[in-house]
This record gives structure tokens, sequence and C-alpha cells, in this order.
């Protein structure tokens, strides 16, 4: 009955198939709705706002703008949550100032969602406005390292190792601004109960970071608010910190007494935050037979003017491969927009474009095969912390991806139509393999059913079938017999769901949760049958809902029927492994593209993609590839599709759509494989797991990037890389 | 949206014909249900010709006669069209998406609006939007506009993929006018923008497009419909390509080439084409024709690729078109 | 109130109501039939979550006034299973694993039943061109391929 490890169907699966999953804007109370107008301008100040014609129409029931903010919210209020940066969060209505173009100046609530977007359209505005920095290329002069976090420290000698570098290359490469853009826009439901109490229905990856911020703002605790978030509609970090239609919601509710809900537009999806664009500059040496020997990466990325936000960024490159003397900067400068926001594998995925792009360019100079390149600069401890890594099977990662994706013979199978350009690219990937502390609780009802309770989340990763498949492996039932519920701030704490560690930090605390229970009921059955008191409980297995000793057998029914139901309730909280401190945990993959240049046309298609990963113990087979292969879709959408385009001139987001802003379709994937490597890690956490969320991701836009060199000849330091870009290189 | 009457017309009401006048039309409504949530278009009254008897496709030895509420998808995969009419398959199959196409009307796609980055969006400057108040695109984000026909004051392009396979064809348009049906050749339904952009085509007020009728000659041995779009599926071209050919010895006896994406109407000049009758059908004479049919071209910046692109893919299309696969 | 009447069948009901013409069938089937299983991605025609079947052909409700619907048979996600089991599409989403949050599923599974009522697939190609519609953020996309072929083989 082993279901660890089994390509386990979600459970969940009935309720998504069918639309019976309730995301946050599918609750059936009745409710107002909330509309936003946004600014039209990104710098300046309200003169006046005039609300009478909107107030004046069909169905509004209140109008919130900066003129109106209840008082109570201006004094000693705290806007912060878990996961703010230095600096100070954006405040809605908080005064007559303009941060950014598209920022929430006015709240229209109404009966109908139609009425109050009508209505906010009947505001009348008027602005003071000032000239500003509407992009990083303009405020290139204001970066400064001040605002930015401190990289892992320098080591060697950069400047000596690269003047006596056999081949060294000096490069640049950008990144533009990317948006989340999960499917299910932010949304926030709030039910305003008799009492003044709110039940809020929130799109958030964790929902203390919603309670906090309530509790912060409006001084809402536990005792006043619960907040709830059963399925999340894809969050990829932008559910990391409540967004303004939290704030939108509970503020109309409160003040109305009512509930009322607040869905953002496709087009306020592009009103908060993004993954920056950032400035590479990387300068690399190696030796005559390919040992890197000098790296220095700096990297230049955008702020707001009010948060300074950070990502580890050029840390990677220290990380990845042997190197001696190496040399990390990172700088920021604000730029006239919200501040950014943690985006799938923040600051790693920009890190190793530059970096794995850069490998691939020294080692074309060096004359060597970047794979081989590669395997001659591999490194077995982590350098910038000095410590070996719980495990680390990066190398058969190359190994089996090499023969997957027949690496060796590639050129051999280049035949193609004659207006083709092939081409092969390659990148090494690597994600932090991290365990937060996490609470769970557990009950067993008269049926045997468990029930199992983490105020963690589900974002489409499958937290409702792992946790179910590792809690019914360790009590020894059938998955059917575990009811695993998450999202509530009634239920016990978690870890925001990020990070890749949600497995490793909760299904931690379910295993052992689950070993606790074994044991308590172990000693009930001692403690009622006088017979087996001595019985080691090595002596005893668990297996089919029954306690096994010998040749006999008891069920948990029956033996829970001799005990008190609060003895059965079970709490457990796990702290990370002591391998997290002594060791580095990482998980890595080697990722192999194929492309196709049209010489004529420019057009760029990636028929093939193989990814070999590393990532410790894999819980569910069939949901782990599921997330590598839609990480490696949105590194094709990195590489090649997704820009968010800021006209400067108004620091306005211009494609700030599903039309413009171009997700990858489903025609644009071909063959796309996966798999995984044996890894083997008793240190990184119980269960010897690794999250998959982020890793697919990482290095796959550099791999691109790469194969395409390898088809035209042309470096396109630049992501997304379009069809105008081959055409003008 | 702003509220506004809604009245669906019956065939009766039509011969009254003055309930057109003072209303948009409402067919499909994929475009303009889009326009009119973000405030681009703001109409008092909808007329609703959902239920006029506009929804078949005949055959006759002139040709077919598509019914302008006949779906995009309905269209594209009518047997006739299949057989006869390739390229037009071709180019509505590689528009929108299949929802988007099962519910698109012909008539209505005949009418869809720029996607114009600055004409979606009513907070910023647009003359076609709100004549008068400059075009923003011209000095800003262009990569999708037009580089033919242009003017001062607009370089939209029009959006559609069907009409190019329908310039290339040269159909003709079915107008009911003031109780007439009047008959608009394709290439002077769609115009330039000149210095009323706000004005997409030539028809007037109360006119309602009833049918599109395909000439007999479908070009079914030797065609193509190229489209250079941002992914695989579901993006609006940047450059496209409808090419039909008529080849006798290896001599053309017909060609006809038409362009989206690259001008505020389906671009298409039969002076040029005439010019090759006659010519061998070859590559270095498809340059050529791509060469004369582009010419005076003019980028705005982050479009000038499109110069490059769009001759590259004449030649493309009209050798596929040659050498059918 | 300016409302208008109308007459169509949803999910095999009977339905005449008088609504304000400008509530689109995505709006009228989450605010005022709670039918919450068509999600609103994007509102306007450019991500498929909320696709739905009318005459059996798969569109954009978030398109589509309610009003201009006269007649129409309307079948939303909710009408797609029996009340006692999954129909054979959701079946073999959940073996595929074809969805990962789930949000756009409902709409995905709908183009799917509409591909095979239309019935003009030929190519893997145009099989992914049809699916295209329906975008998914998780990009589940390769899953939700091999779901739509089977579908597709198995109609």
């Amino acid at each position: 009955m082993l279901n660890i490890g089994n390509k386990q169907k979600r459970v969940d699966g009935p309720q998504k198939v069918t639309g019976k999953a309730t995301y946050a804007a599918d609750i059936a109370s009745p409710f107002y709705h909330a509309y936003v107008l946004q600014s039209t301008i990104a710098c300046g100040s309200i003169t006046a706002i005039d609300t009478s014609a909107a107030e004046a129409f069909e169905g509004v029931k209140g109008i919130f703008t900066h003129k109106n903010l209840p008082e109570r919210l201006k004094n000693k209020v705290d806007y912060t949550d878990p996961l703010s940066p230095p600096g100070k969060p954006f405040r809605p209505f908080y005064n007559d100032k303009i941060l950014y173009n598209g920022q929430p100046i006015a709240l229209v609530v109404a009966q109908t969602f139609e009425q109050a977007r009508y209505a906010s359209k009947l505001i009348k505005v008027t602005y003071e406005e000032k000239k500003f920095k509407g992009s990083l290329s303009d405020n290139l002069k204001n970066a400064s390292a001040d605002r930015a976090p401190e990289p892992a420290s320098n080591r060697g000698d950069f400047k000596k190792a690269f003047k006596n570098s056999d081949y060294t290359i000096i490069r640049e490469y950008r990144q533009s601004r990317n948006y989340h853009n999960p499917m299910e826009p932010h949304a926030t439901s709030v039910e305003y109960k008799s009492d003044g109490s709110l039940v809020v229905y929130d799109k958030i990856q964790g929902v203390a970071s919603s309670l906090k911020y309530l509790n912060g703002v409006f001084g809402l605790g536990a005792d006043r608010v619960q907040v709830k978030s059963d399925f999340v509609g894809g969050a990829f970090g932008s559910g990391l910190r409540p967004q303004y239609q939290l704030f939108m919601a509970t503020l109309a509710a409160l003040e109305l007494k009512h509930n009322v809900q607040m869905v953002m537009t496709r087009a306020q999806m592009f009103s908060f935050g993004y993954r920056p664009e950032v400035i590479h500059t990387m300068k690399l040496g190696c030796s005559k037979d390919g040992i890197l020997k000098a790296l220095s990466h700096k990297t230049v990325g955008e702020t707001s003017t009010f948060e300074d936000f950070n990502e580890t960024i050029v840390d990677w490159s220290g990380l990845l491969y042997k190197c001696d003397n190496v040399n990390l900067e990172y700088e920021l400068t604000p730029v006239q927009s919200y501040t950014p926001l943690d985006m799938r594998a923040p600051g790693g995925v920009s890190g190793v474009y530059a970096l794995e792009c850069a490998i691939d360019e020294l080692a074309h100079e060096a004359g060597i095969d970047p794979l081989e390149f590669r395997r001659k600069n591999y490194v077995d401890y982590d350098q910038n912390e000095d410590k070996p890594f719980t495990s680390k099977e990066l190398m058969a990662c190359y190994a089996r991806c090499e023969e997957v994706f027949g690496w060796k013979n590639r050129k051999d199978l280049s035949k193609t139509e004659p207006h083709l350009l092939k081409g092969y690219g390659m990148a090494t990937g690597s994600w932090e393999a991290l365990q937060q502390p996490a609470s769970v609780s557990l009950s067993m009802n008269e049926e045997g059913t468990f029930t199992i309770k983490c105020a963690t989340a589900d974002i489409g990763t499958g937290t409702y079938t792992v946790m179910s498949q590792i809690a019914a492996d360790k009590l020894g039932v059938s998955i059917e017999k575990i009811k695993f519920m998450l999202g509530d701030t009634a239920f016990p704490d978690s870890p925001i769901e990020g990070g890749s560690w949600t497995v490793s930090s909760v299904g931690s605390a379910v295993a052992s949760v689950c070993e606790k229970f074994k044991y308590r009921i172990a000693d009930i059955w001692k403690r009622n049958n006088p017979d087996y008191q001595a019985v080691a409980f090595e002596d005893i297995s668990f297996q089919k809902g029954k306690l096994e000793y010998g040749s006999k057998t008891f069920a948990f029914t029956e033996i829970m029927q001799q005990a008190s139901k609060e003895e059965l309730s079970i709490a457990h909280s796990e702290s990370p492994a002591a391998g997290q401190n002594t060791h580095s945990g990482y998980a890595h993959c080697c990722v192999m593209v194929e492309v196709t240049v049209d010489k004529d046309l420019g057009i760029i298609k990636v028929p093939r993609l193989v990814n070999v990963s590393a990532a410790g113990k894999i819980i569910n087979p069939k949901t782990a590839e599921n997330q590598l292969l839609g990480s490696m879709v949105w590194g094709l959408g990195m590489a090649l599709r997704e820009e968010g385009m800021v006209d400067t001139r108004y620091g306005r987001v211009m494609n700030a759509n599903f039309a413009e802003y171009h997700i990858a379709v489903n025609a644009d994937i071909h063959d796309i494989h996966t798999e995984f490597v044996e890894e083997k890690d008793d240190k990184v956490n119980p269960l010897g797991a690794k999250g998959v969320g982020e890793l697919g991701i990482v290095g796959l836009a550099a791999a691109i990037s790469n194969a395409i060199f390898d088809a035209t000849g042309k470096r396109l330091r630049k992501l997304p890389m379009l069809l105008d870009d081959v055409l003008e290189a | 949206m702003k509220p506004f009457q809604y009245t669906r017309l019956s065939t009766e009401d039509l011969s009254l014909g003055t309930t057109l006048r003072d209303s948009t039309i409402l067919a499909g409504g994929t475009n303009l249900v889009d326009l009119m949530k973000y405030g681009v278009e703001e109409p008092d009254s909808l007329a609703d010709i959902g239920k006029l008897p506009y929804a078949q496709i005949e055959e006759s030895d002139k040709g077919l006669l598509l019914g302008a509420l006949v779906t995009n998808a309905d269209t594209a995969y009518h047997a006739a069209v299949k057989s006869t009419y390739p390229v037009l398959n071709k180019a509505i199959l590689a528009a929108a998406s299949s929802q988007l196409r099962n519910r698109a009307t012909n008539g209505g796609n005949l009418l869809q609006r720029t996607r114009c980055y600055y004409f979606y969006d009513t907070t910023m400057p647009c003359n076609k939007r709100e004549p008068g108040t400059g075009c923003a695109a011209i000095k800003g984000f262009n990569r999708i506009h037009a580089i033919l026909g242009t003017s001062a004051s607009c370089i939209a392009t029009h959006p559609s993929d069907m009409c190019v396979a329908l310039a290339a064809l040269e159909a003709k348009v079915h107008v009911l006018r003031k109780g007439e049906t009047i008959v608009i050749p394709f290439d002077q339904l769609h115009r330039l923008p000149g210095d009323q952009p706000e004005k997409d085509h030539n028809l007037e007020p109360g006119d309602l497009i009833t049918h599109i009728q395909l000439p007999a000659e479908g070009f079914s041995e030797h065609f193509e419909y190229l489209k250079i779009r941002d992914r695989e599926s579901y993006a609006f071209a940047l450059v496209s390509v409808a090419a039909c050919l008529k080849v006798s010895q290896g001599k053309i006896a017909d060609i006809r080439v038409a362009l989206g994406g690259v001008a505020h109407k389906p671009w298409k000049l039969k002076e040029v084409e005439k010019d090759f009758f006659g010519k061998e059908a070859s590559t270095e004479n498809f340059q050529s024709l791509a060469e004369q049919l582009i010419q005076g071209a003019q980028g705005f910046g982050t479009n000038d690729f499109k110069i490059s692109l769009v001759k590259g893919a004449i030649v493309r299309a009209l050798n596929n078109a040659l050498n059918p696969s | 109130m300016n409302t208008n009447l109308v007459h169509f069948t949803l999910n095999g009901e009977p339905v005449e109501v008088a609504i304000e013409p400008w509530t689109t069938l995505l709006d009228y089937l989450r605010y005022h039939q709670k039918l919450v299983g068509t999600k609103k991605g994007c509102d306007h025609g450019q991500c498929g979550a909320c696709t739905v079947l009318i005459d059996g052909n798969s569109v954009n409700s978030c398109l589509c006034l309610l009003v201009s619907l006269d007649g129409a048979e309307i079948t939303t996600i909710e009408g797609v299973a029996t009340a006692d089991n999954l129909s054979p599409e959701q079946q073999i989403f959940i073996e595929e694993d074809a969805y990962q949050c789930g949000f756009c599923t409902p709409g995905q599974i709908c183009s799917t039943i509409a591909m095979c009522n239309r019935g003009e697939i030929n190519s893997e190609e145009e099989l992914k061109d049809w699916m295209s519609g329906n975008l998914c953020r998780c990009a589940a996309y390769k899953n939700i391929t091999k779901a739509a072929r089977r579908i597709y083989e198995e109609s």
C-alpha cells in the first residue's frame, strides 16, 4: 500500500473538472461588487476628484477615495505583510499622491459588477503631473548598491585572475519585465457577519499573510476575522503578498457593513508586482583547457520609489561552478512603478539566465563543448557558504539528459527544411531545497477517517494530493481515508506556499504527526490490553487501518473506542532538519533544447525540450512531472514571448491584456520531456524530498538563447528573443 | 459598459430602414462587446441582427455567397470553401481562437477594429478613437503597426486574417443601403487613414453587410496563407500574406498577393500583379513583385523589421503556393 | 428598468428571463445563476476560461450578451456530468493530470467537447490550435493535449 512514489491522481480532481472547486470569487453569498478606478498618470498628485455623477448612478452603494479614507486607517497603521521588502508599503487612498500609472485612486461599490465598472468611469479626476523616470534605462545613473542587500562575499582576486585568463568574455544581458498573470485574477470576497466579524476568502499563497495585513491595517485579529482559501487559481508568486483587492473589499465591507466582493480585471493584474527588468554585466575568464578562473556578475534591477525590492540574483553565479575568484555586485534603481514581486524562481531564474549564457559564450571561446565545459567546472560543495551539499546528483542529470536528448550526435540528427536553421543548446538549473517550520493537526473519527489540517495552500501544485499520500503511507491506511484540509487561518500555522518548500516543510510535519498518532494508538492499545504491555513499538506494524502484532490485528476504530476523543486529536510542529544548517540544500537539473530559426523570417520555434532533474525523493511523479513541465513552458515564455511593455513617456503598461502580453499557448509546445534521476538525501528534511515547482524554469531561457546561437551564429543577449531580434541581429 | 437600449431586429423591422442608422449593429459581438467593456465604444443603442436571414452559404456557378451572419468557423469548414477556396479556409483557421471563430460572423470580421495599443487604452491619445487627440503610437510602441499607406495621424493596421484572403480572392461585399443592395469590390470596402482615421471603411451609417460574394475562381491548386505572429496560435499577425497563383507551363497566368498587418486595410495592388502576368513563376520574379508591392514602405522605429520581413514572407508564400507540399 | 426578454435552455432546463441588455452570458451564469464553474479569466475573449457550449459550439461566454442568445441551447461545465457520474472528458482530464490549479479546466473541457462535436481535427497541429483558445498559465499543456487527443479519439 505504498502511496509515496506513486502516480496518484489528484484527490481534488473531481472538484476541478466539475467546476465545483471554489476559488475566491466563487463564494455563493450575495455580494456588493467593488470596482477600482486607476490613475492615468504615473507621477504627481490628484488636485480634484468629483464622484458626484458616480454616486448618483443606479445601484451605487459607496465610493471610497483618499478624500474619505477613515481616519483610523491613517495613524499608526501597519501596512506591512510578512514579505514586505525594506521601505514603505503601498497604502491605498492614503493621500493625493500618485506613485505609479494604474494606481488605485477610487473604489466604487455597487449592487452589480457592471454598475460599479461603469460608475467608475463617471468619476472625474484632475491631476497635477510631475516629471519622472519611467524605466530602468532612464534611471541607471541613480542605481545604488545601498538599496540592495549585500550579495555573497567576494572571494579570491577576480581582477588578477581575469587578467591572467586565456579566454575572457565581457557581456551584457537584458531581461524585460514579466507579469505573473495566474489564470485566476486576484479576488477577495468578504462576508460581513451580523456581529461585525468577517470571513474573508482571499486569493493568497498563505492565509496567515492576509490575516497579518488585516490585523495591521484594520486592527482585525483572529478573533474577528477568518481568512480562507480552499483553491487558488495559480499564483506563481503574485499571492505571496496580499494585493490591493484585499484592502478594497475589506474596507468596503467594514464601512458599508455588507458582504463585498472585489475581483481584479485582467488589466488590473498588471497594476501590482512583476518580475523586474534587470541588466546583467558578466565578466568570465578561463584557462586554455576550460577551467573557470574568474567570474564577475553585476546586476542592476528596477524597484519602486517606495520599496526596495530585492532578490537573490548574483549569488547563483558564485554557486553553480567551481571558481575561486568571484566578484558579485547588485544594485537597484527606482522607477515610477509599483514594487516588483517575487515571481516563480525569483532571482535564480534571472541570475542563472545571465550565467548560463555567459558560460556558453566562454565555452565557445575556448572551443569546448558546452556540456563538457560544465563538467570540467563541476563543484561538489557550496563555495558561497563554504558548506557541503545535502546531496547533488547533477552529474547524473547531465549524463541522463545527454543520453535522452542525443547530445553527442545532435548534429547528425540535424536534417530539416532548407530555410530552417537548427540549433542545440543546454543549461544547468538549480533551486533551493529549503525547509520552514510548519504545524499540523490530526484527528480520527469513528469511521477511521483522518482529518489533517494545516493553513498551507494548494496553488495547483498538488498539496492536497501529496499530503494525503504521505499521511496514508505513514498511517498505513488507504488514501481515501485521509482528508487533508488547508487554506484557513483556523488551522495550524504553515509557511506561505512558495520557495518550493511546501512538500519539504508541511510534508515533513504531516509525516511526523502520523508517527505521533501511531505511538499514541499503540499506547492506548497497550493500556487497554494488559497482555501486550511489554510489547516494543518496533515490533508493531500499521497496515490497512489496523495495528498488527504478530498474527493479531486490531482495527484503529476498535482501539479508539477505548480512548478519549482528545487523545486522538494530535498536534505537531516540525522544525527544519539539522541538515538545513550544516549543509546547503539545492535541487538541480540539466536542460537541453532544440530550436529552429527561419533564416528569412526570423521565426524561432522550439521543437524539443528535455529536462532531467535531481530533486530528492519524488512523492508523486504525476504532479511533480506536471510542475516541471509547466515551469519549462514558463522558461520558454520568458525566453521567447513575455514582455511587459512600459511606455516610459507615460509610465504605463501598454499590453496589459492576454491578447498582447503573450503567454505560451498550447500550440507553442511540441516535444517536451522531463524525468528524474534517483537522488538519496537524508539531510535536507525527513522526507528526503526537494521541491520542484521552480526548478524547471531556471536555466531554460539561457538554453534557448544558446541554441539560437548554435543555429544562427547570433547571440541575442536580451529577453524575450523575438523574430525581429533575429532579423536585425 | 455604458447602459444602452437593445433591439432584436426581425426581417420586417429591416424594411422600415430607420433602426440601423441610429444604432450600432450587433452580430456575434466578439469585437464590439470587447470594445464596449473597455469603453472604447459606447453606443446608446444596439441593433441585434442575429435573427436576420443572412446565415446561409449558397452555392452557384458565379461562386459562393457567404451570408454575413455565418460564423467564421462554419465558413472555414464549409465543404465548398475547403475544396474551392482553401486560402480562405486557411486564413480563417489561422485567426483568433476556436471559440472566437465559433461566434464571430463574416460581416463582423470585415468590420473589426484595430489592435493598436493606444486605440484600446482610453487614457491615451488616439486620433482613431478620439479625433484630434494625436497618435501616441508614432513615437511609442509600434511594433505591430503599419508600414504602408500610413498618415501623420494614424499608423494602425486592420487586424483581420479572413479579409486578407478575401482581398486576394477579389471578393465582393453586398451591402443593404436604403433598401437596395449595392455591391462593393473588396478593395473599396476598407480605406487608408488619411486625415480621417476614425473611419475604418467606406460604409455609410445605416448600411448593412448582408453577404460576401466569392468569385468562381478559388485558386485551389496554388495558394498559401502565411501568417507570422508572436506565438504559434491565438495571436494577431505581425505580417500575413495571402497568395494565389495560376500557372501555365511555368508562366504566371494569374497572381494575387494581399498583405495583412502592414496597413490600415488589406494591402493589394492589382497593377503590380498584372505586370507579372505571363512571366516565369520564379523566386526572382516573386522578389521583384514583393519589392514593387511594398514600394514606399516606411517604419516608425520598432516596426522597421516588417519591411524586410514582409518581403521574405511574400516570396515564401508565393513559393509555397507554387509548390504545394 | 431597462430590460429585455430572452428565452433559452440552460443545461437542459428552459429559462425565460428579463435581463439588462449589457449582461453577458458569463456574468449571468456567475451572478444570477450561481453557476460559478464558468470562470472569468480576462473578460475579453483572450483566455478561454469562460468557455461554454452554445448549440454544441464552444464560445467565450464573456463576449456574448445574454439578450442576443434567444433560442440558444447553453451548456456549462455543470451540465456536462450526469448527477452520479463524471463525463468521459472529465474522467480523462483527471487520469491525464491535465490541469494544475484547475481554474482553466472547465473551459478546457468544454473546448474538447466542442472539438468532438465539430469533428474537423486531422492532425496534432490542428488539435493544438483548437485547444490554444484556452490558456493555461500553469502550462499543463502536454497533459491537456494528451487528454484532448484521447477524448477526440475515443469520441
